[in-house]
This record gives C-alpha cells, sequence and structure tokens, in this order.
C-alpha cells in the first residue's frame, strides 16, 4: 500500500493522507460521534461516561464514543493517558487487578456488558485481544494454540477443529508459512509469526470485535507492515479497536482515531480528520510531535 | 589511606608502597581461609561417603550383592537382606507422595491466584512454622493422636471399602506403613507447598492474560496457562518432598512398627532404612551387624543423593529458564 | 457463537468446584499445625512445673523428675555445633558471594544443596565413626560434630544469599579508599549483612536443635547432669523419643511436656528470626 505524502500537508502531519485506500471498497459513511449522537453507521461497542478507578486513582474520566462495527479504530496518546486502560474496559480484563472499579455503561451491540447477569467469560469471548507481546502457550503445538478456545467450548470434532485452524490461519496470513508443521510446537516460530499465531487464536472463536494493545511494538519493520495488511484485511469482517503509540501506523491502518491525554477522551473522529484538521489545539499538539 | 586511586574493578588497588605488600599477605591468607571453608562441601561430601564405605565393607565383603535383594534381615543368624528396608522406604515415600502433591499442588495455585491478597502471606508464614517442628515431636503426636485416631475411624472404614484389594487386607494394628505414610505426607507438605508456590509465581502473568482474553474461567486459566507451563517445576518440587521423606527418620521410627517386612498390606508394621538404623545402632552387637547398618546407611545415602540431584536439576532448569525468557 | 449454554454451566461449575477444591486443599495443610499445637499444650502444659525444668529423670516407673538436664544438655551441643557450624558456614559464604569463579561457584552451590537433603542420622554415623569409635564411648563432643556437620551447608547457603544482597558500591567505595580487600569483607561487607547473617545462623540452630537421629549414637542421652563434654549427654529430642516410646504413662505424659518445651523453643527462635530481620529491611529502606 503506497503511502504519499500530500504537498500541501503545511502542518507536517505525519503519515497524513488524504487519499486513503478504502476508497476501494464502498464503507458505510460515518460521521465523527464524540458524544452519543445519531450515527448512520452501526456501533459495534458504544461507551457511554466511563470512568475507570484503580483504587483511588482515576485513570479514565468520562469517556463517551462510538466505535463502529467493520471498522479500524485507533486510540493514540502519550504513555500514561490511559489508552491501554480503555482497551481493556471493553473485554473486562481490567477485572484481573482486585483494586479496579468501572462506572458507566459499555455495550456491546446494544448488550450491556457490565450487567450483573453477563459474566466476564462470555464478554471475553465475544471480545478478542492481541497483546503487546506474543504469548502463545509454550506447551501446546502451532494447531493446538490455535484451538485452544474452540477445544474449552466444548468444541471436540477433529474435522471441525482442523477446519476451524486452517481459517484462522488464513485470516492472519500465517497458513502457508505453518501449515507443513502444525505439531510444531508454538515456540519454534519467529516473534512476527507468534503474534500472527496469537492472533489466529483470537479469531478461532470467532469474536465480534477484535482488541489489539500494541500488537506491531515488538516486531521489526517487515513484520510490523504484514500486521498492518492483516488489520486491513479482516477489517471486512471483524470491528477492530487498535492502541498504538505509533502515529503513523494509526493514520495508514485506521478508519476512525480517539485522541486520549491524561485519563480524558480529547478528539474522536475520522482519521483524515484527527490528522490533518484536527479540533482541539491538544489533538494537533500531539499528532504534529510537539508532545508526547 | 589512599584516596587517589580510582575505582575501576571491585579488585584491591594496586600496591604503591611496602605498606601494602602486608595486606596483600592478609588478602591472601583470607582468601585462602574462605576458599578452604567453601571447599569444605567438597570434604563433607567425601567424608561422608568415604566412612560410610569403610564402615560397611565387612558387609559388602560377606553379602555382596545378595545385600540389596536380601528378603530375611535376621541379626541373630547373621542373614542381612536390606530389601525389606529398601522396600519400607519406598512404599511410605510413595503414599507420602500420593497424599502431599495433590494438597501441595492445590494449596499453592490458591495461594498464588485465589486466596485473597490479605491472607497470603499469614497463610504462607504458617505453612512455615509447620517446618519448623521438629520430626520427634510429629512421632510424638503421630503416636498418640494420629495413629488411634486412624486405627479406630479410617482403617476399618478402608478395609470395608476396599478391602478386596491386597493393600487394604490383613489385621490392623494401627502402626505401619500407612500411618508412616501419612505422618510423612503431613511432614514433605511445607517443601512441596512453597516451592510449588515458587514455581507458579514465576509463570509470567502474560500467560495467564491470554488464556483470561480467550474467555477461560478461572480453572482453565489455572489449568492451561500455570500449570502446564509449570510441569516441570512442580515435578521438581514434588522430587524435592521424596527426597525428604526418605530421609525422615524419627516420626517414622516411632509409628512404622520396626519390623522387617515386604508385602502387600499397607497396615502392617514395616521397617525403612532410616528407621532401622535407628532402632538398632545401639543394639548392634558384633562387627558384621554393625557393617551391615552402615551399609544400610550407604543405601539410604546413594538414595538420598541422587533424588536429590534429581530435583535440584529440576528446579533449577526451570527457574532460570523462566528468568531468562522474562528478561 | 457457536457456545452452548450447557456446556458453560459445566465450564462454571467445573471452575467453581476445582477451585473450592484448592481452598479445602489449604485448609487441610494448615490443619495439622493446629492440631499439633493443640494436642502439646492439652497434653503437656499441665507437666510443666519448676522440678521439670530443674530436675532430671526418675528412675524408670518412678513419678516425678524433669527435663532439666536435657534442655541444657541441647543448649551444650548447639554451642558446640556453631563452634563447627558457624566459623565454616559463613566464611564459606563468604569465599561464594566475594571471591571464586562461575563455575567453581555454581558447583558448590550445587554440592551445597545436595549436601542440605542428606539424612541427619547418616551424620550421626559419620561422628560416631570419627569420634564414638576411637574414644570408645559416646560424648558431647561427638553429637556437637554430628550437628555441627548439618548446620555448615545450611549456614553457607543463607550467608552467600544475604553477601549478595549487600550493593557492589559499597565494597568499591571502600577499596577506593585504599582499604585492602580482606578488611573490606570484614569491615564494611560482614557487618553491613550482619543481620542477615545472624537470622541465617539461628534457623540453622533452630532447626538443628530439633534433630535427633544424629543424637542417637553419638550424644547418646544421660539420665543426669552431664558432667564433662567426653561424657554421654542429653537432649531434649532424644529425652523425648525415649520417653514417648517408653511403657510408662508417667514417661509419656513427660514427653508431651518436654516437646511443648521444645516446640516453644522453636517457633520462638523463629519468630524472634521474622522480627530480627523485619527490622533489617526497615532499617535498609
Amino acid at each position: 500500500m503506497n503511502l504519499t505524502m500530500t504537498p500541501e500537508d503545511t502542518k507536517t502531519v505525519p503519515g497524513g493522507n488524504a487519499e486513503k485506500p478504502r476508497a476501494t471498497a464502498p464503507r458505510p459513511e460515518s460521521k465523527p460521534a464524540p458524544a452519543a449522537s445519531a450515527a448512520r453507521a452501526i456501533s459495534a461497542l458504544s461507551v457511554k461516561n466511563l470512568s475507570v478507578f484503580f483504587g483511588k486513582h482515576q485513570v479514565l474520566k468520562n469517556v463517551s464514543l462510538n466505535i463502529e462495527a467493520r471498522a479500524v479504530t485507533a486510540i493514540i496518546g502519550p504513555s500514561g493517558c490511559g489508552k491501554s486502560t480503555f482497551l481493556r474496559s471493553l473485554n473486562r480484563m481490567h477485572e484481573l487487578v482486585p483494586i479496579a472499579r468501572v462506572e458507566g455503561d459499555i455495550r456491546l451491540f446494544d448488550q450491556d456488558i457490565y450487567s450483573k447477569d453477563v459474566e466476564p467469560v462470555i464478554v471475553r469471548r465475544r471480545v478478542g485481544m492481541v497483546f503487546q507481546k506474543s504469548n502463545p502457550f509454550p506447551t501446546m503445538s502451532i494447531g493446538e494454540n490455535v484451538t485452544v478456545g474452540l477445544r474449552l467450548n466444548g468444541i471436540r470434532n477433529r474435522s471441525v477443529l482442523a477446519e476451524q485452524t486452517e481459517k484462522s490461519l488464513r485470516m492472519a496470513a500465517l497458513w502457508d508459512e505453518v501449515k507443513d508443521r502444525l505439531n510444531a510446537p508454538a515456540v519454534s516460530l519467529s516473534g512476527g509469526q507468534q503474534q500472527r499465531l496469537c492472533i489466529a487464536r483470537a479469531l478461532a472463536v470467532q469474536p465480534e470485535v477484535l482488541l489489539m494493545d500494541e500488537p506491531a511494538s515488538a516486531l521489526d519493520p517487515l513484520a510490523t507492515s504484514k500486521i498492518e495488511d492483516l488489520i486491513r484485511e479482516l477489517r471486512k469482517d471483524y470491528t477492530i479497536v487498535i492502541v498504538t503509540h505509533n502515529m503513523q501506523q494509526a493514520a495508514r491502518a485506521s478508519d476512525h482515531t480517539a485522541f486520549f491525554y491524561l485519563g480524558e477522551l480529547v478528539e474522536f473522529g475520522p482519521t483524515s480528520q484527527i490528522f490533518t484538521s484536527p479540533r482541539e489545539k491538544r489533538t494537533e499538539d500531539y499528532v504534529t510531535g510537539r508532545f508526547g | 589511606m589512599n584516596t587517589d586511586v580510582a575505582p575501576t574493578s571491585v579488585s584491591p588497588a594496586p600496591a604503591s608502597a611496602g605498606a601494602q605488600s602486608g595486606s596483600r599477605w592478609a588478602d591472601r591468607g583470607f582468601r585462602l581461609l574462605c576458599l578452604g571453608a567453601a571447599l569444605a562441601v567438597g570434604v563433607l561430601l567425601a567424608l561422608v561417603v568415604w566412612q560410610l564405605l569403610k564402615g560397611s565393607r565387612l558387609s559388602l565383603h560377606q553379602s555382596g550383592w545378595k545385600f540389596f535383594a536380601g528378603k530375611i534381615w535376621n541379626p541373630v543368624t547373621d542373614e542381612f537382606g536390606a530389601l525389606p528396608f529398601i522396600f519400607g522406604t519406598i512404599i511410605s515415600s510413595l503414599i507420602a507422595l500420593l497424599i502431599a502433591v495433590p494438597l501441595g499442588v492445590g494449596t499453592a495455585i490458591y495461594l498464588t491466584d485465589l486466596a485473597p491478597m490479605r491472607l497470603r502471606q499469614p497463610l504462607t508464614s504458617l505453612i512455615e512454622m509447620l517446618a519448623a517442628v521438629p520430626s520427634v515431636v510429629w512421632g510424638l503426636w503421630g503416636l498418640f493422636v494420629l495413629m488411634p485416631m486412624l486405627r479406630a475411624h479410617a482403617y476399618p472404614v478402608l478395609q470395608k471399602c476396599f478391602g478386596f484389594l491386597p493393600l487394604f487386607q490383613g489385621p490392623i494394628y494401627g502402626i505401619g506403613l500407612l500411618t508412616a505414610g501419612v505422618i510423612l505426607a503431613i511432614m514433605i507438605l511445607p517443601i512441596i507447598t512453597s516451592v510449588s508456590r515458587e514455581v507458579l509465581r514465576s509463570v509470567p502473568n502474560l500467560q495467564r492474560e491470554a488464556a483470561y482474553a480467550l474467555g477461560a474461567t478461572r480453572w482453565e486459566v489455572t489449568r492451561i496457562a500455570v500449570l502446564s507451563y509449570a510441569r516441570r517445576g512442580l515435578f521438581g518440587a514434588a522430587v524435592l518432598g521424596l527426597g525428604r521423606a526418605i530421609g525422615e527418620t524419627m516420626a517414622v521410627t516411632m509409628v512404622i512398627g520396626n519390623t522387617p517386612f515386604v508385602g502387600a498390606s499397607l497396615f502392617h508394621p514395616a521397617s525403612t532404612l532410616a528407621s532401622g538404623i535407628a532402632n538398632e545402632f545401639t543394639e548392634a552387637t558384633g562387627d558384621v551387624y554393625l557393617s551391615a547398618l552402615f551399609e544400610l546407611g550407604l543405601v539410604l545415602l546413594g538414595l538420598t543423593i541422587l533424588v536429590n540431584i534429581l530435583a535440584q536439576i529440576m528446579v533449577r532448569t526451570f527457574t532460570t529458564a523462566e528468568t531468562r525468557r522474562v528478561a | 457463537m457457536t457456545v452452548s449454554s450447557t456446556n458453560h454451566i459445566f465450564r462454571k461449575a467445573t471452575s467453581l468446584a476445582l477451585n473450592g477444591l484448592c481452598v479445602v486443599c489449604a485448609v487441610l495443610v494448615i490443619l495439622p499445625l493446629g492440631l499439633i499445637l493443640f494436642y502439646l499444650i492439652q497434653k503437656g502444659a499441665s507437666s510443666l512445673n519448676w522440678a521439670f525444668f530443674t530436675g532430671v529423670p526418675k528412675p524408670a516407673g518412678m513419678a516425678g523428675g524433669g527435663m532439666g538436664n536435657a534442655i541444657v544438655g541441647t543448649l551444650e551441643l548447639l554451642g558446640l555445633a556453631s563452634c563447627v557450624g558457624i566459623p565454616v558456614g559463613v566464611l564459606g559464604g563468604v569465599y561464594l558471594s566475594e571471591y571464586g569463579g562461575e563455575r567453581l561457584n555454581g558447583w558448590i552451590r550445587f554440592w551445597a544443596d545436595v549436601l542440605n537433603g542428606v539424612p541427619s542420622i547418616v551424620w550421626g554415623m559419620v561422628a560416631y565413626a570419627l569420634v564414638v569409635l576411637p574414644m570408645k564411648g559416646f560424648s558431647a563432643w561427638a553429637g556437637g560434630l554430628a550437628l555441627g556437620f548439618i548446620m555448615i551447608p545450611l549456614v553457607l547457603r543463607t550467608t552467600e544469599e544475604v553477601l549478595v544482597l549487600v550493593p557492589r558500591s559499597y565494597r568499591e567505595a571502600a577499596l577506593a579508599l585504599g582499604l585492602p580487600q580482606w578488611k573490606t569483607i570484614v569491615r564494611i561487607v560482614l557487618p553491613t549483612a550482619l543481620r542477615g547473617i545472624i537470622t541465617g545462623v539461628l534457623l540453622a540452630m533452630g532447626r538443628v536443635a530439633g534433630e535427633t537421629a544424629p543424637l542417637l549414637f553419638t550424644a547418646f542421652g544421660n539420665s543426669n547432669w552431664n558432667r564433662h563434654l567426653a561424657e554421654p549427654i542429653a537432649a531434649l529430642p532424644l529425652q523425648i523419643f525415649s520417653y514417648a516410646i517408653a511403657p510408662y504413662d508417667d514417661w509419656n505424659r513427660q514427653a508431651w511436656a518436654g516437646a511443648l518445651v521444645l516446640v516453644a523453643m522453636t517457633f520462638c527462635l523463629s519468630l524472634g528470626v521474622r522480627l530480627f530481620s523485619r527490622g533489617r529491611f526497615e532499617k535498609n529502606t
């Protein structure tokens, strides 16, 4: 995918590009929705007044936004701004920390994921996650890693598992590289391959949303670009939310971008707008590299 | 006092005058002293092997290989077969492992993943206190409290339910292999629990998170991300417990009955290598008898060293692999 | 989205059941501690009186008497063991931490850990061969030596672990001032780590105070006060053992009392150690 720096960008936006490759596929137009204003697109996740506390310390302050279905939303901001916390609140992973507390409302396709009769286990199956550092299970083979989520859910049929393995590995652009050695230990793969394996593992349980926490930050540029290609492909079928500190990556790979600063959502809108004509000064300062 | 020497390494500053050479001798002397002390480890090892070999020479000469397979231990007729003692040691230790490993690993899981934060340190301290109770006190309690309880309540039930197995047949004396196994289990629980806890704690959190993110339940996370990851280290913990059980003397002596026995019934009194030595050493008349006891000690030493080497290797390779991976 | 609800209920139930099992395990592991403390106090406390702590055993069958000689004997044996165990253990730990190459030190550590697993009765046999046989009799020397053998690898490892924690910069500062290495170690490093070393020594002593097996045929036991170290000497664990297996009720009763005293001693020791070492951490932070 070619990225051209349009010479008219006098603001020297890093990697900002008015021509977006998604012109090839028809997309539902979406207006930027920082608040709960009517959006014609479907919201996969709608977040209203989300505040997250770790003990007495408030990490996220009153965040509201809508994550569009079948689109890539990037979360950017300097370290410590709460991006990872925000991501983890979308699949209730922050609950692994005993002192974490959440206020506000998050709905997955109109279902409240924090309601009393919804269990975190179910939420996490519907909202998958890929981590910054790849973490395949070392005692399992490549194939076993991919199917572990399915087997946990009681699917034992060999042919179904084999079919899902191939499908997930193809979606993760890893099938051709590992199809002959599905029984090899997962740790025998390179770093980039392991990360794609983790993506395949997450995809195998057919989540509705895929969360990615800086998925390429531990990888070399070649592996990184493969991951970004992958994200673009996955966008056709999945809703993706990706946290990244790499602004070029956000600009290249996402449709919408949310800029967080010190626990607040400063601005949320289409990626092109955030990077070329942001409304808030803080956003502009960040994307032009004046801080962070 | 020299103040113009730049610190470049942790080795002594270069000598500048005759005043330094006196220090150099002191340095050398002190270093040699410490080296000698450190080498005491090697000296002790050699000493114990040598003394046991020396002491058992007579018996080795007399019985040869038959010693290890011989079923009869009769000092009166000068027949010394070690098999009953080896048998008792192995069986009682196995019983102890069967009880202590699941309990210890389960407790370790509780302490690392399930227990509320405030409880973790106090519980760990309590388990350490368990390890501080001397063997003879366990034996006392085992003899006067545990054994009568087992004999009156547990064993008859076992015999009724599982009496079809030869393991649970035969007269119930109270003292015997099974009671010794239970007391040993209690005594090796602290070490199995604490080593297992260390092993489970060194499993990277990222592994647990990967399992949670797939929608696994708490137990599934433990099973997939923690236990299978820590397999080798946990096995090492079990082997460490085995090593401790093999060498336990006093508590076993007090509840096992000290009768050379090879057979199927777990209720039968028996003897272990350590308990046999403890029981008969001061009454050994004659050089051959004493030498046979030394040979029992040699077998005990060999068994313990082998098991402990295995355990050390397993636990060390697991924990160093972990620190390397995390780094 | 193929999650069947029955599978989910099963998974949830399994998780609850097995996690509950782990709680049960923890309870079962702590239970013996409570039981033993309970019985020790119930059966032993009533026999504790002044005569118990100051008297010596009466002949078999006669009521009364005490374990005074055994308690003192244990202390004497600990003293003897420490004469062997502390110098060798501490200096050996110093070598591992301050000198030595990676390979040699690795081996020494490995074999020290293996030695820590050698059954204590074996050390009794070694002391028997080295001391009792030539002296043609049981003695406090033999008992002390056997216990000292056990202490050496213990103290060596704990000392090394503590010395390694002393920051490198202390040593470098001392050397930069022109102190020779041995003085650096003795005047700077050891005093900094002193609390930790003492903790390790006390722990080893606590462990060794409860040992019975190595004393069975070295110290052997004595029904009276020990007059000189070349004589057999009583020790608390030994006395508990012989009283426990004896057929006299009164002796059994005293065995419980002796066990209570022994456990109290070791618990106080580990409590003291814990408080002591906590003080160390407060000082350093």
